[in-house]
């Protein structure tokens, strides 16, 4: 795996305004496309997307098809309805993309998408996702593990939580335009959930680039929270040492708190988690703890009421 | 065959709603959307009960009154076929979650409320009920009706609100609003067609 140092960070941390432009013409071609144009010296998989690697952390579930994946979406950023993104987001321009990375790290810095791609190879991840209203997907994404770009930034010793935060664009997002809620979108992670080999960072799902009402160019996939946590479309990524404030805590203290795992015994105040409906399946089934990943992720909360820190 | 033509045109929300979800045409939530459906319909054919009386007063058209009956059973229908796919294909019919879903989530609470007043009228809408119970105690029980339009407009209302997607349940706000206007004497004496 590579892991970039953080002098050959900081050289390629910006890239020139004139190759900017110049991508600009690769538009249509879709990222992928322009990757493998823009760095044909990164041997024959000049396509990361095709290249991706299988996990052994996918689940064998059946997959979710992807119109439904792609068609049946929570993104208030192009309105509030599931249809709503599938018509509206293609009015978000993603290439050139470039994610800021700082506060508590050693080399703060910009990172672009095709350097991303470049610096990170990808893998097929299969996982459930579980929406806090009760309903599930599942979904192969393509990403590589966060944990892996978060060590190239080099966190210190006072960088606890990671903040991360989307997009903020109301001329292309129509549903910020039209504020229909408090923009722009943020999440947070304890810095141990965020280092953990389940976190991802995806690219990508069904083999192709992410379409933009699932958050592209990247998102986060954090596959034992409910999937609001998993924010689309990332700009920021701020390490910090206080536990940040997220969005939906923000909107509604009383029903989100900073954790929101899984967990079929604490029911929202207005409804139950026990149960989800996994699309395309006609009765529901019953929630896992931790959406089924407690094998894996247990251990990070050992000694805390989950009934408290919901 | 005004009738008739009413009753098969009535059916076909249904029929209609059956054979998109049989052609898979009812999105990524099917179970979701037909839910959502019902409901709206029975709210929209209670409006249209509500309609009845004042249309027959307007345009002196009192064979009207015959469709009534029909029209408010059918919102009991489009109602029953809402709270039983709830009952059933939400909720599997687990009593424990469905008790807790009544009393923790308002907008529930209400449509709950509005569904149980819905089935003394449809119970007594037969002639033989209506005898039974003599026209004055049976016109006072189907007051009911005003509270039952108000209550499932709320439950609209309470549902789209926590998502701040008001503008369909204000159309119905309104709409109920005129109607109920409609039933203060005042209004009526303005809205008295002219002496022939
Ligand atoms: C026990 C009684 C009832 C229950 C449990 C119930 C439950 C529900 C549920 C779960 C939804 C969908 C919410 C969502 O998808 O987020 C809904 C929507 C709705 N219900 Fe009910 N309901 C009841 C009675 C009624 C009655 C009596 C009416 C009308 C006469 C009604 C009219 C509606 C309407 C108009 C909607 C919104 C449809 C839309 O989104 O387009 N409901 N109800």
């Amino acid at each position: 795996m590579l892991i970039k140092t953080s002098t050959e960070l900081s050289d390629s941390a910006v890239t020139p305004e004139a190759i900017y432009l110049q991508r600009r013409q690769f538009l249509q071609l879709g990222i992928a496309a322009t990757a493998s144009l823009l760095a044909p010296n990164i041997f024959a998989a000049a396509n990361p997307f095709a290249s991706a690697t299988k996990s052994p952390l996918s689940t064998t579930e059946d997959l979710t098809p992807l119109d439904s994946v792609t068609s049946y979406n929570n993104f208030y950023e192009f309105g509030v309805e599931k249809t709503d993104p599938a018509q509206n987001a293609h009015t978000l321009i993603t290439t050139p993309w470039t994610i800021n990375v700082e506060g508590e790290v050693e080399k703060p810095g910009m990172i672009s998408m095709d350097e991303i791609l470049k610096n990170y190879p990808l893998e097929e991840r299969i996982y459930r996702l579980r929406c806090v209203e009760g309903w599930s997907m599942v979904i192969p994404w393509l990403g590589f593990p966060l944990s892996h770009l978060l060590k190239a930034f080099k966190p210190n010793s006072r960088a606890k939580y990671v903040q991360f935060i989307s997009v903020d664009r109301p001329e292309q997002m129509i549903g910020q335009k039209q504020k229909v809620f408090e923009f722009p979108y943020q999440e947070g992670l304890r810095i141990d959930e965020a280092m953990h080999p389940l976190t991802l960072l995806s690219v990508g799902l069904y083999g192709k680039v992410l379409p933009n009402q699932n958050g592209a160019p990247i998102r986060l996939v954090v596959p034992w929270k409910y999937g609001f946590k998993s924010i689309k479309s990332i700009v920021t990524i701020r390490l910090v040492e206080k536990q940040p404030l997220t969005s939906w805590q923000k909107a509604v203290p009383n029903e989100y708190g900073f954790y929101s795992n899984v967990n079929p015994e604490v029911d929202h105040p207005r409804w139950s988690q026990k149960k989800e409906r996994r699309i395309g399946e006609f009765f529901k089934r019953k929630t896992l703890m931790f959406n089924g990943y407690a094998d894996q992720v247990a251990a990070l909360y050992n000694g805390m009421d989950l009934r408290k820190d919901y | 065959m005004f009738k008739p033509t009413l009753f098969v045109l009535c059916l076909f929300p249904i029929v209609w709603l059956l054979w998109r979800e049989s052609m898979g045409q009812l999105g990524a939530n099917p179970i979701e959307a037909m839910i959502r459906e019902l409901g709206l319909w029975a709210l929209r054919l209670l409006l249209l009960t509500l309609c009845v009386t004042p249309i027959r007063q307007l345009l002196q058209w009192h064979a009207l009154i015959r469709v009534r009956r029909m029209l408010g059973l059918y919102c009991f229908f489009y109602a029953v076929s809402h709270v039983v796919s709830y009952l059933w294909l939400d909720q599997s019919f687990d009593v424990g979650d469905i008790i807790n879903d009544i009393i923790k989530r308002p907008f529930i609470t209400v449509g709950f409320l509005s569904f149980v007043l819905l089935i003394p009228l449809a119970i007594t809408s037969s002639n033989r009920m209506i005898q039974r119970l003599g026209g004055k105690q049976w016109r006072q029980l189907h007051r009911l009706v005003y509270l039952i339009g108000i209550l499932s407009v709320l439950h609209f209302w309470w549902m789209a609100e926590s998502k701040s997607r008001l503008a369909e349940p204000w159309l119905y706000v309104v709409a109920l609003a005129i109607l109920l206007a409609m039933r203060i004497p005042l209004t009526r004496l303005f809205l008295k067609p002219p002496a022939r």
